[in-house]
């Protein structure tokens, strides 16, 4: 076993894992935050996204211990009173994919700049979803960005 | 109204099977077969695994019969002597480490002698491959609607076709997942379901229990599309079997490789149209051949290939059908249940072909289509006659209205002959879908739904219908309380728990809204009757005023508003002939898919997508928007790159990595329109809708692939090998 510090959701956090052990199981397992979920294990699917130092990250491709004095950021920091743009478009149906997708849009809204040069269906192409054919996460994503960026416009601090 | 556990689902609080927490469960996995057929010899259990630590079940831990129980009882829960396919369970394991459970599933070997199996349900078996019956047909269906033959050979035009279909992978995100304990004598078994007194009964039979000694409770449901309608059935028993042998839970979750390998798919199907016309394009005579590979075991290929027969003929009037209708076995894991449950396949043979016949007449598809849509009065081929208001031909001139159609098809044959390396096309469907079960399957169902008066003045619903992302319990708490007009807040949706719940039949065949809810409306006014009883003739203004009321009046009784369904009158279903209603309600569409060919790549991209249909009464705008647009993004991916690779009968390409499913880049967005002719036997005039749009847009991306690049494109997925092949081919 080995020990790994690190930030988690804005608290400090250590753990003991396994040399091999991904950051997916450890948030799972041991930590109990199963808002994160396995969706194909390899990288593809996008549904185990977590932000690490801000950026996202498939934590399912993730050895823990690469997250060493980092900051880890899951769905469990994300407040449902913030979703609701998301909500408001269908952005969720079976909600699999969600906690995924969320995170994903969480980074398009605080760097939202990146909408300058990619449009949202090329940032959102690595989280899949079976039910909704994309159009109720698109919409729901612009939404919550534009929301955002009020948010930002008002009182000078990006969420 | 939103979403009502929409919030839960963002934040990810809401817990799948995966996210139970379980105080001292085993994992639980299984060992399957390495061959498509052949005579079990023996399991070699290997050394360097201590096994006196695991839990070992094979078929002599079943109690009761060892059948996954549905329609016939071929399939085994695990394999017993013989095996059928290959990955078929014939040993269950369980151990406390899953990291263990996962190293000793690779020591375990089983030893076969194999036999010849069937990998390709396109050609006759040979003597030595014979499994079933006298020929392997698991199922043989035929209906007739005048005289085809006669028909045929009077007709001045006669058209020919043969279109294949691929299997498809239906990708819930949430794979297959089931835990299962034993408490104070009662087996109790909870997962990713659509179906929970499916799996009931399948425990019961398999157990050898009584209805009263088996509990099924359904967890909320990653996506199911028809995946999780019969195969949890058999995930079900094996966890109860390694439970009880442990005495202890145990959970039994896939990861996506297994889920991918193992579990059912969309029948693969092979359909041949051989058609008359008068010189205008008048449909006279259709006389159609459908073949589905059903795999190793019959499951449901039987009602598959019901439903593929009767939607056969497209949404089209003509007096002289033909349609025969064989499910064939292969040594290929069980095709199953899957959204548009076959369908899909025959549509898109009928719209692929509507277009060589147009072609052959040198007719506008549009005008052929328009020509042939069943008008009221008119009959579909089983000889249903239609008389529900809806306008098929307003649907169809309003898709084209959308879409651009004839202007578009013009401006793209200047596009291209301007360029070389990029070709343009659009193309479009027009299909229908029946709702509910096939003919008298809903009677058989005899669906009930409780709706509860509580003592706090709140409702609660309960049925055994669950949420599998289409949204049922909005629309179940929406249809509640405009029935009892109280605020939403005041509705509570019982859990899918066979202990708590009626039967109130499966969630499939698009039958939650039309079939569920409307019984959920009327056991709403059954619980207002009853208060009514109680209160006099002078109404009730305040429902839940009126509920607690009661209570006080009667304390600790049960206050219950029941409904059961009743058959509408007029709708009659001769299963001898397979002729007369087969459903009660049909919902119409159009499609039109734009699509763009890059002829160095031969990858097709969609750029437009429009989608229209006539769906009796639209409950909730987002929900049924959600239900077209996904449904259609998944439907473009059976068209175009979902493509199954087959080893030794199973998917070999069990990876997301080399399986390929459309991401919202894949997709423009799909632009959805719906008209509405109310159907006074479904809730508030609903239709089901949850399968329709995956009807129309295979063989309208098929037709537009085929406008742009002028080739036939007659068998999908249509992927770039594939399509470079028939481009270049002389």
């Amino acid at each position: 076993m080995i020990h790994v510090d690190f930030t988690l959701n804005g608290d400090d956090a250590t753990v003991a894992v396994e040399p091999s052990e991904r950051l997916l199981d450890t948030l799972r397992d041991r930590l109990g935050l199963t808002g994160t979920k396995e969706g194909c294990g390899e990288g593809e699917c996008g549904a185990c996204t977590v932000l690490i130092d801000g950026l996202p990250a498939n934590a399912c491709l993730v050895p823990t211990y690469q997250v060493r004095g980092r900051a880890v950021e899951t769905i469990e920091s994300v407040p449902a009173s913030e979703l609701g743009a998301l909500h408001e478009k269908g952005a969720t149906q079976c909600g699999a994919c969600t906690p995924g997708v969320v995170m994903t849009a969480l980074w398009i809204r605080r760097n939202a700049d990146v909408l300058s040069t990619h449009p949202p269906r090329d940032l959102m192409a690595g989280n899949l979803c079976r039910c909704t054919g994309y159009d109720g996460i698109i919409e729901g994503l612009e939404a919550w960005v534009q929301e955002g960026q009020g948010e930002a416009g008002g009182d000078g601090g990006a969420p | 109204m939103k979403r009502v556990e929409g919030l839960p689902k963002l934040t990810g609080t809401m817990q799948f099977v995966d996210d139970l927490p379980l105080e001292g469960a085993l994992w639980g996995g299984t060992v399957r077969s390495p061959c498509p057929r052949g005579r079990i010899r023996g399991i070699r259990f290997g050394s360097g695994v201590d096994w006196s630590e695991f839990v070992v079940v094979d078929h002599r831990d079943i109690p009761g019969k060892n059948v996954v129980r549905l329609i016939e009882d071929d399939q085994p829960v695990l394999a017993a002597g013989r095996v059928m396919h290959l990955h078929e369970p014939v040993i269950l394991l369980a151990h406390p480490s899953r990291t263990e459970l996962r190293r000793a599933l690779r020591h375990v070997e089983v030893l076969i002698d194999p036999e010849p199996p069937v990998l390709d349900f396109g050609l006759p078996p040979e003597r030595a491959q014979i499994q079933f019956g006298e020929d392997n047909v698991l199922k043989h269906l035929l209906t007739r609607k005048g005289d085809v033959e006669e028909a045929l050979a009077q007709a001045p035009v006669l058209v020919e076709g043969v279109y294949e279909t691929g299997a498809q992978e239906h990708l819930y995100l949430e794979p297959q997942g089931m835990v299962a304990w034993e408490e104070e004598g009662v087996v109790v078994v909870s997962g990713s379901m659509q179906c929970p007194y499916y799996v009931s009964a399948a425990l019961q039979y398999a157990l050898a229990r009584t209805d009263d000694q088996v509990r099924v409770v359904q967890t909320p449901t990653g996506g199911g599309f028809g995946g999780k309608e019969e195969f949890p059935s058999g995930l079900a028993v094996h966890a109860a079997l390694l439970a009880m042998k442990a005495r202890r839970p145990v959970k039994l979750i896939y990861d996506r490789t297994e889920d991918l390998a193992v579990t059912t798919k969309r029948h693969p199907s092979r359909v041949r149209h051989r058609t008359g016309l008068d010189k205008g394009g008048r449909l006279l005579a259709q006389d159609v051949d459908v073949v589905l590979d059903g795999g190793a075991y019959v499951t449901l290929s039987p009602v598959v290939l019901s439903r593929a027969l009767i939607h056969a003929a497209g949404p089209y009037s003509c007096e002289n059908v033909r349609i025969e209708a064989r499910a064939v076995l292969t040594n290929s894991p069980p095709f199953g249940a899957f959204r548009g449950f076959g369908a899909p396949q025959t549509q898109f043979a009928v719209e692929r072909h509507m277009e060589r016949i147009a072609a052959e007449l040198g007719m506008d598809p549009v005008e052929l289509r328009r020509r042939n849509l069943i008008r009221e009065g008119e009959s579909t081929a089983t000889g249903q006659v239609i008389r529900d208001g809806a306008d098929r031909v307003a649907v169809l001139d309003r898709a084209m209205e959308m879409a651009g159609f004839a202007e578009r098809r013009k401006e793209y044959e200047a596009f291209n002959r301007a360029h070389d390396d990029k070709k343009r096309g659009i193309g479009l469907a027009c299909f229908f879908h029946g709702a509910g079960f096939t003919g008298s399957g809903e009677v058989h169902l005899d669906s009930v739904v409780h709706v509860a008066g509580l003592p706090d003045g709140t409702v609660e619903v309960r049925a055994s219908t669950v949420e599998m992302g289409q949204g049922a319990l909005t629309i179940f708490t929406q249809l509640a309380s405009d029935a009892l007009n109280c605020a939403p807040e005041r509705v509570r949706i019982a859990p899918a728990d066979t202990g708590l719940v009626p039967d109130s039949g499966p969630t499939v065949a698009s039958r939650t809204s039309m079939i569920v809810g409307r019984l959920v409306e009327e056991a709403c006014r059954d619980l207002v009757g009853r208060l009514n009883e109680s209160e006099g003739p002078r109404g009730i203004s305040d429902v839940c005023g009126a509920i607690r009321d009661w209570h006080e009046a009667n304390p600790s009784q049960e206050l219950l508003g029941t409904a059961r369904y009743r058959k509408p009158p007029n709708v009659e279903w001769d299963e001898e002939s397979y002729r007369g209603d087969a459903y009660g309600a049909y919902a119409w569409g159009t499609y039109v898919a734009d699509v763009e060919v890059d002829l160095r790549t031969f990858a097709t991209r969609v750029r437009d997508f429009v989608a229209v249909q006539e769906i009796g009464k639209v409950l909730n705008e987002t929900l049924a928007r959600g239900q077209i647009q996904g449904g259609v993004v998944q439907a473009v991916g059976w068209a175009l790159s979902e493509e199954c690779k087959w080893r030794d009968g199973a998917m070999e390409n069990a990876q997301l990595t080399n399986y390929v499913v459309p991401t919202a880049k894949d997709v423009p967005p799909i632009r959805v329109e719906f008209l509405e002719a109310p159907y006074p036997y479904g809730a508030k005039g609903a239709k089901g809708i949850g399968e329709l749009p995956f009807d129309g847009p295979a063989p309208a991306v098929a037709n537009a692939v085929a406008n742009a690049v002028d080739c036939e494109t007659n068998e999908i997925p249509i992927t770039p090998e594939r399509l470079l092949e028939w481009v270049l081919k002389p």
